[in-house]
């Protein structure tokens, strides 16, 4: 029986010829990740293990990135726990305050993750990584104290979904507008336990942000991973940020998939997900005026140097409106810079907007940004769940970053194609 | 493992950020995060959980952030077992590998009610609502998993070497 791209990802690093879903395996890992919240807990963990070091120090990563530079005491505690272990263990790849950002933008960028490999992460968005074409799921700091220990993880095989794209995107609409659409259309169970696999001639059209972006919510659906079938685009970013050697696994003709979802970009909209779950999506002819507080630009999910770029474009020269926070947060350190010499983070000043050194901060209602009761925000981030943002009678609406940029400018939850169009 | 208590109940798509919000994310201390455990869905939840009682929820308990301080405030907080119609992933594994027991059982979920006596019998699958007399049926973990359980959760197993 044929295999999904994740089945032989999967097969490869359990050494086995192949695989079904359902089948429980042990894998090798190429990388285990974690990040200030989720890594004290593993650390204590693997204290148990009676284990001098780590199963390989290059393949151990840890992102100061949540609650970093440190909120408040506690929060410094546990990111001087972190310092502290992977010093002792000389940890290679340890990113603190200064080379930090936000973990699924920074990966990527310095190259940690190629095609072909199998990442565990103790932070539910590392399904970021499929993008890359690798096989990357979020796992609990258990799992992450045990992968550092034996570089192995355990996996019930997943069956899958496979989205067939076609057409291409039409201005200002992006991968976020794709994500929120499928999330929308399958809720947010819809993948429970399975990959969701993207391919097809559409593919040629998204860029590799947009494609972060689509894996980063992969989760969001209940989805085990995400996975981009791999090309020329894909290759040329692992290139660019200097990744090991991808290997390219490619679906079997006659895998077996439990649905095929047909998804043709150029019909998409700019498209808004409602409180309090990412599957409550809207387009815009579906709701009227709603006033918001705030505006987020950031996160894993968009805090990308495209995602600055497309805000900068919309709020060029005009101003947020009145009585709306605008809080800008390139997510990594790299993408602070370019977005200063592109000149964006001077659009947004001048627009009146905040840009925050990286963090993830305001996404998970940790700091800077926290909301107060019956506030509403539009934000770039991944989650609207009750309280995400701050008080549990706040309101998150997650959007693109062209939607929350246009949202800014008109103090209400606005479409960049009307903005635009003014 | 036989477990008895009553039901503290919830809904559908019950997320790690309610089950224990990020803003006490900065400690791992089991017993704090216990004392903030479901408070943004139910603030009664610390005041009335009793030792030994049972969660029951609807679909996709659990789903959202990683978190693993989410299964250990539930456990800490006093609750044996959790049912649910179904778990999110991340969660489901999270829960074996500490040793908080969960079983997914759709029937059950939604037979039970509030404050009903629950008993549990997993090795031989089978529920018990002692309170209306109705018993449910459930499927046994796979052999794999019931390793993990027995030898004490993960970090025991592949200390004892039975996993690595």
């Amino acid at each position: 029986m044929g295999m999904t791209m994740t089945q032989k990802i999967l097969a490869a690093h359990a050494g086995l010829d192949s695989v079904q879903a359902g089948q429980l395996i042990l894998a090798d890992l190429d990388l285990v990740l974690g990040n200030d919240i989720t890594s004290p807990v593993a650390i204590k963990e693997f204290a148990k293990l009676n284990k001098t070091g780590v199963f390989d120090k290059d393949k151990v990563t840890m992102v100061m990135d949540h609650f970093a530079p440190n909120k408040d005491i506690k929060a410094a505690e546990q990111c001087k726990m972190c310092r502290n272990f992977c010093g002792e263990k000389e940890i290679t790849h340890f990113y603190d305050v200064g080379k930090m950002g936000i973990e699924h933008a920074l990966l990527p960028e310095k190259g940690l993750v190629t095609a072909g490999n199998v990442v565990i992460g103790a932070d539910s968005h590392t399904c970021t990584y499929g993008a890359l074409g690798a096989f990357s799921t979020g796992v609990g700091s258990t799992d992450m104290a045990c992968g550092m220990a034996i570089g192995k993880a355990w996996f019930k095989v997943p069956s899958a979904i496979k989205f067939n794209l076609t057409g291409s995107l039409r201005k200002y609409v992006s991968g976020k507008d794709v994500i929120l659409h499928i999330i929308g259309k399958i809720g947010v169970d819809g993948a429970l336990y399975r990959s969701m696999e993207f391919t097809g001639e559409g593919l040629s059209s998204l860029t590799m942000a947009d494609r972060l972006c689509i894996a980063n919510m992969a989760i969001e659906a209940g989805a085990k991973n995400g996975i981009f079938e791999v090309d020329d685009i894909t290759l040329e970013y692992i290139r660019e940020h200097g990744g090991a050697e991808p290997v390219i696994y490619k679906a079997d003709e006659d895998a077996v998939y439990d649905e095929i979802i047909e998804i043709d970009l150029s019909a998409i909209e700019p498209t808004v997900a409602f409180p309090h779950l990412p599957e409550n999506a809207r387009t815009f002819d579906q709701f009227d005026d709603i006033k918001i507080d705030q505006v987020v630009i950031g996160s894993c999910t968009n805090g990308r140097l495209e995602d600055l770029q497309i805000a900068a474009e919309i709020m060029k020269g005009r101003k947020c409106a009145k009585n709306v926070r605008v809080i800008v947060i390139p997510a990594t350190q790299q993408i602070y810079l370019d977005a200063m010499e592109q000149g964006l983070l001077k659009i947004f000043i001048e627009s009146g907007a905040v840009v925050s050194t990286p963090t993830c901060g305001p996404c998970l209602g940790g700091y800077m940004g926290i909301l107060a009761a019956g506030e509403r925000a539009v934000t770039t981030t991944n989650r609207n769940f009750v309280g995400r943002m701050g008080h549990t009678e706040s309101e998150v609406y997650l959007a693109s970053p062209a939607v929350a940029a246009a949202s800014a400018l008109t103090g209400k939850i606005s479409s960049p194609w009307e903005v635009m169009s003014r | 493992m036989k477990y008895t208590g009553n039901a503290i109940k919830y809904g559908d798509n019950v997320d790690t950020d309610v089950i224990i919000p990020a803003r006490y994310l900065n400690t791992s201390d089991h017993a704090e995060l216990a004392s903030h455990c479901m408070e943004d869905i139910d603030k009664t939840f610390v005041i009335r959980v009793q030792k030994d009682d049972i969660m029951v929820a609807g679909q996709n308990f659990g789903c959202g952030s990683s978190r693993e301080h989410a299964p250990i405030a539930i456990k800490a907080s006093g609750i044996s077992l959790v049912i649910a119609k179904s778990f999110a992933r991340i969660f489901y594994r999270n829960a074996i590998n500490i040793g908080l027991a969960i079983v997914e059982c759709p029937e059950a979920a939604e037979g039970i009610s509030e404050g009903d006596m629950v008993e549990a019998d997993l090795d031989n699958g089978v529920i018990r609502n002692i309170t209306t007399g109705m018993e449910y049926k459930t499927a046994p973990f796979p052999e794999f998993i019931q390793n993990i359980i027995e030898n004490g959760g993960l970090v025991n197993s592949i200390a004892n070497g039975t996993i690595g």
